[in-house]
Parts: structure tokens; C-alpha cells; sequence
């Protein structure tokens, strides 16, 4: 009885992925921040700097599954609360949790498809994979992890707008790219430096894709995907509780 | 646990701040009934509704839907409910067909049914031809349409509908109130808010009556009126134009109204009160053009147990 209603509820949280494809993925914002804005940033970075492809990849690749994940997470309780659709969903027989790990895998599989072109892209310019099982069980990891965080970012404070939301959003993400390991590599990185960029998880979805292409990597890749897992199940809990308790403040 | 009854509720309770949008009401609604929940603007109706169908939590009190506590069964209580809610919240950026689609989905009616019913539905309420359109592009009487056949489409026990035909012409309004009559016809039950006594008179077995919070009073729209014999009524013209202030000065008028170009006199005794009507049109050598004894209309009675609360 409780496996049904389980698997019951995951069959119904496809509903909301399906939903969220259809109406979010679309909207220019989400374009524009998800995927425009970083990717003219990292080219502004590389542009005019001597740099092999093998280095230039994993870095491209990191830009691309954060963002790509997180661009329209934070955004759809925001939007759904003031378009009274939130109600909608709470009235229907289907619980938080469903709710929200619709939106996570509607972000994790946007996410994980655009995550496909900087490879593509490497392998186009001749870069070499060195581990490609690595690269894919870190891409499909990494990115539901970043899914995660993206409605991490709207859990608090309660708010029906949009915009507050990916502003607030944006003063986290940013930051998080460039302490990661993406622009400078972590063993560059003063001490300081790398104490501050291990609490970031982009930090270790960057080491895995270096050492997917470039075959060598600052933490053990065991470690690098046990933090990744880690962070993914911390980020989706405590988001959910918090949705949990500021709910009734949306509606 | 009384499994007659399809709604059940006890002291239910909800504070906003320091404002008590409802007040420990209690009330029950049987199996196959239609039932009216009016109240003025702000009484506490969608308050109710929207704790009955699990969108706010209650502060204080127990709510069973078809003998599901609503707080514990929550996702059981959920699946019998079809909801119209007062605003519209159909997905714009949705055609009504995906609408229909998801929320199907969301109740868990396999695919090959949904379709079916989606297409039913959407040809029973007129909208089959538009079901590929955005609902952005929708008429309000059209959203209220496609929110109706959303509300069906998994099939419920019972229907909460929270001012369905607010602000709709006169073609969408019978229309959907013809679909509330059918899906009754069934010995399904229909939880109903409006502030329309007309709309309640028409449709609803029983009528519970709220004002800031608490339920003044429940009953069948005739006994209610019944109930309010005070409220009996003459209405009575005259070939020249009469000071209203003068007809409520005549023995046995309560009150006197000007009503188009006629007088409403409230009385407790018609009979007595005709007789002194002719004696007063025969001092001001006015006559009489017409005269009719009126029983109390439902807004009578409304207005009176809104006033007493």
C-alpha cells in the first residue's frame, strides 16, 4: 500500500516535470540567464588567453551544467504562487515533495541535456575524454545535485516574485563560479582560496570533468562524487522542509 | 463518524492576525446533497473552502471529507475532490487541452481515460474547438468553462465550487449551472459558495448562511423563508406620486421601500394593514393602481440573519 502511494507520486511528479518543460523552458529569461549569460561570460574569460582546449572544456562544461540547472528552479514557486497555479497544485492529491522533485528533475534534465554541447564541442576541437564513464556519471550527478540547489535558492524568504528571486539567485551563483575552480584551477588556489572553494559543489563536479578530459584532479574522484551526492540529498531535504514551513505564506 | 455525511465539520477555526476569518463552525452535509455556503463579501466563505479542500491549514477544529480526516488523509481527500476555485488558475501559458491533460495526470487517471474525458468534457462546455489554443487568450466566462471540466476530469465524489458563476453572462452562468444540476443528478454531492441568493435559491438543497466567521444559520431555502414570517411584505403603486415617509407612518407598517415605481411596506399582519392602505388613499385622493401580499424573498431572510449576526 505505501510502495503504491510512493510510486504513485513519482509517476505524478513526471506530470509536473512535463508542465515545467512546457511552460518555463521556453521563456526568454530563462535563455538569456541560463544559458546566454554564462556562456558570453566564460568566452569574455578564455578570449585572447592562451589555453589548450583540454583545459578550457571542463571549465565550459561546469559553467554550463550549473547554470543550465538552476536557471528556472528558483523561479517557479515565485511564478506559480502569483499566478494562484500554486493553489492548484497543493488542492490536487499529490504532496510537497512531488511537487518539488517534479521541478528538480525538470532542472536536472535540461540541465544534463545542454550538458551534452561543451562535450560535443571539446570533441570537436579534438579534445580527447580520457574517462567517459566518469564524465557522464558526473555530468548526471552533478547536474540533479545543482537541480537541488536550485530550489534551495527559493525556499526563503517566501516570495510571489520572480524577479527578487533570480536576483537573489545571482548573488549566489556567480559568486560560487568563481570560487570553483573554473576560471583559476583549485590547485592554483591560495590556501584560503581552497578552503572557501570546498564548500562549493561546483568545485567538485569541476575536478571530475578535469579529470575526465585532462586525467588528473586535485580531490580523489571518489570523494569528488560522494560530496556531489552528499550535497544533492543536504540541498533537496532541507529545501523541501523549508518549502514545507513557509508554504501556507505563499497561498 | 456519521458515513451518511460527505462533509463533517467541527469547530473549525482560522485566525489571520488578530482578524477571525472563521469562527469554530460546525456543520455537516449529507451524501448527494447540494449545499449553499452564502455569505456577504469577506463572511469567511473561501476561508472555509479553501481549509476544507487543504489549501490552509485550520488553527482550531476537525474537517472530514467523506470520512478522510482532511489533515491526516489529506492526499486520500484530495483524490475524491473536484475544485472550482474563486480566482481562476488554469495554466495560461497552457492550452486548456494540456490543462486538462495535467491535471488528469496529477490525479492519476490513466492516459487513455484522461483523453477521453478531456474530450467530453470540453465538447459538453462548447470549448472541444479551442482546446489547442493558450488559455491566455480565453474569455473569463471560458476560463470559468475549462476550470469546471478540469474539476471533472478525475470524476469526483464531490465538487467544491467557490462563486463559479461570479461575474459570467447569463448563457455561461446557466450553462455551468446546469452542470452542477447533472453531476448532482448523479448522488454526488456539491459543496457550493456564493453570495448570489438567487443562485442558492435555484440550485441548493440546503443553505448555511455565514457572516464574519460564524454560521448564522442552516435550513432549506423554503423553510427559511418560512421561518421569517416578520418579513411579510405588501407591495402596492399609486396614479399619483406618494411620500414614503408618510405610507410608513400608516398603523402596521414596519418599514416602507420605494421599488421602481412602486412601495414595498413591510408588515406582520397584510390583512390588517390593507384596510388602512385604502383609508390612506382615500384621505390623500390617490388610487390604487395595483396591490400584491408578498412573502419574505431569500435576500429578505439573507439580509435579516446577516443583520441579527
Amino acid at each position: 500500500m505505501e510502495t503504491n502511494l510512493y510510486w504513485g507520486q513519482f509517476k505524478r511528479s513526471f506530470a509536473i516535470v512535463k508542465k515545467n518543460v512546457r511552460i518555463y523552458y521556453s521563456k526568454g529569461p530563462v535563455i538569456i540567464f541560463g544559458l546566454l549569460v554564462p556562456f558570453f561570460l566564460f568566452l569574455s574569460f578564455y578570449i585572447g588567453r592562451n589555453m589548450p582546449a583540454e583545459a578550457l572544456v571542463p571549465g565550459l562544461l561546469g559553467m554550463t551544467a550549473f547554470f543550465t540547472a538552476t536557471s528556472v528552479g528558483p523561479a517557479i514557486v515565485p511564478w506559480e504562487a502569483r499566478a494562484r497555479t500554486l493553489e492548484r497544485l497543493i488542492s490536487s492529491p499529490i504532496s510537497i515533495w512531488t511537487i518539488f522533485l517534479g521541478d528538480v528533475l525538470s532542472s536536472f534534465f535540461f540541465g544534463a541535456l545542454v550538458s551534452v554541447f561543451p562535450v560535443i564541442f571539446g570533441l570537436f576541437i579534438g579534445v580527447r575524454i580520457a574517462d567517459p564513464l566518469i564524465l557522464g556519471l558526473g555530468i548526471v550527478l552533478a547536474t540533479f545535485c545543482f537541480a537541488c540547489f536550485s530550489i534551495l535558492l527559493s525556499a526563503y524568504p517566501p516570495t510571489d516574485s520572480p524577479a527578487s528571486v533570480m536576483m537573489l539567485s545571482s548573488m549566489i551563483k556567480f559568486p560560487l563560479v568563481f570560487i570553483s575552480g573554473i576560471f583559476i584551477p583549485i590547485e592554483e588556489l591560495p590556501a584560503w582560496g581552497k578552503t572557501i572553494s570546498s564548500i562549493s559543489p561546483l568545485t567538485y563536479f569541476t575536478d571530475l570533468a578535469r579529470y575526465s578530459i585532462q586525467g588528473n584532479s586535485h580531490y580523489p574522484i571518489e570523494l569528488d562524487l560522494i560530496v556531489l551526492a552528499a550535497f544533492a540529498i543536504i540541498f533537496l531535504v532541507t529545501a523541501i522542509k523549508i518549502h514545507e514551513r513557509t508554504m501556507q505564506k505563499r497561498l | 463518524m456519521n458515513t451518511e455525511n460527505a462533509v463533517e465539520v467541527s469547530n473549525l477555526t482560522k485566525h489571520f492576525g488578530e482578524i477571525v476569518a472563521v469562527d469554530h463552525i460546525s456543520f455537516q452535509v449529507k451524501k448527494g446533497e447540494l449545499f449553499g455556503f452564502l455569505g456577504p463579501n469577506a463572511a469567511g466563505k473561501t476561508t472555509t473552502i479553501r481549509m476544507l479542500t487543504g489549501v490552509i491549514k485550520p488553527d482550531e477544529g476537525t474537517a472530514s471529507i467523506l470520512s478522510y480526516d482532511i489533515l491526516r488523509e489529506g492526499l486520500k481527500t484530495k483524490q475524491l475532490m473536484g475544485i472550482v476555485p474563486e480566482m481562476a488558475n488554469a495554466y495560461v501559458d497552457l492550452s486548456a487541452w494540456n490543462n486538462l491533460m495535467l491535471i488528469g495526470e496529477l490525479y492519476g487517471v490513466p492516459k487513455r481515460q484522461r483523453q477521453e474525458r478531456a474530450s467530453k468534457l470540453l465538447k459538453e462546455f462548447g470549448l472541444y474547438e479551442r482546446r489547442k489554443n493558450l488559455v491566455k487568450g480565453f474569455s473569463r466566462g471560458m476560463k470559468q468553462k475549462l476550470l469546471l471540466c478540469m474539476a471533472l476530469i478525475n470524476e469526483p465524489q464531490i465538487l467544491f465550487l467557490d462563486e463559479p458563476t461570479s461575474g459570467l453572462d447569463v448563457e455561461s452562468q446557466r450553462l455551468i449551472k446546469d452542470m452542477i444540476r447533472e453531476f448532482n443528478k448523479n448522488g454526488k454531492t456539491v459543496f457550493l459558495t456564493t453570495h448570489n441568493m438567487e443562485e442558492a435559491n435555484q440550485l441548493c438543497d440546503r443553505i448555511a448562511i455565514i457572516n464574519h466567521g460564524k454560521i448564522a444559520t442552516i435550513d432549506s431555502p423554503e423553510r427559511l423563508r418560512l421561518r421569517s414570517s416578520g418579513l411579510q411584505s405588501i407591495e402596492v403603486s399609486f396614479d399619483r406620486a406618494v411620500r414614503v415617509d408618510e405610507l410608513s407612518k400608516v398603523h402596521g407598517v414596519k418599514e416602507a421601500k420605494k421599488t421602481g415605481d412602486k412601495i414595498r411596506l413591510y408588515v406582520d399582519e397584510p390583512g390588517v394593514v390593507l384596510d388602512k392602505l385604502v383609508d390612506f388613499a382615500r384621505s390623500k385622493r390617490v388610487k390604487i393602481i395595483s396591490i400584491n401580499t408578498l412573502g419574505p424573498t431569500l435576500e429578505d431572510v439573507f439580509l435579516k440573519l446577516v443583520k441579527e449576526s
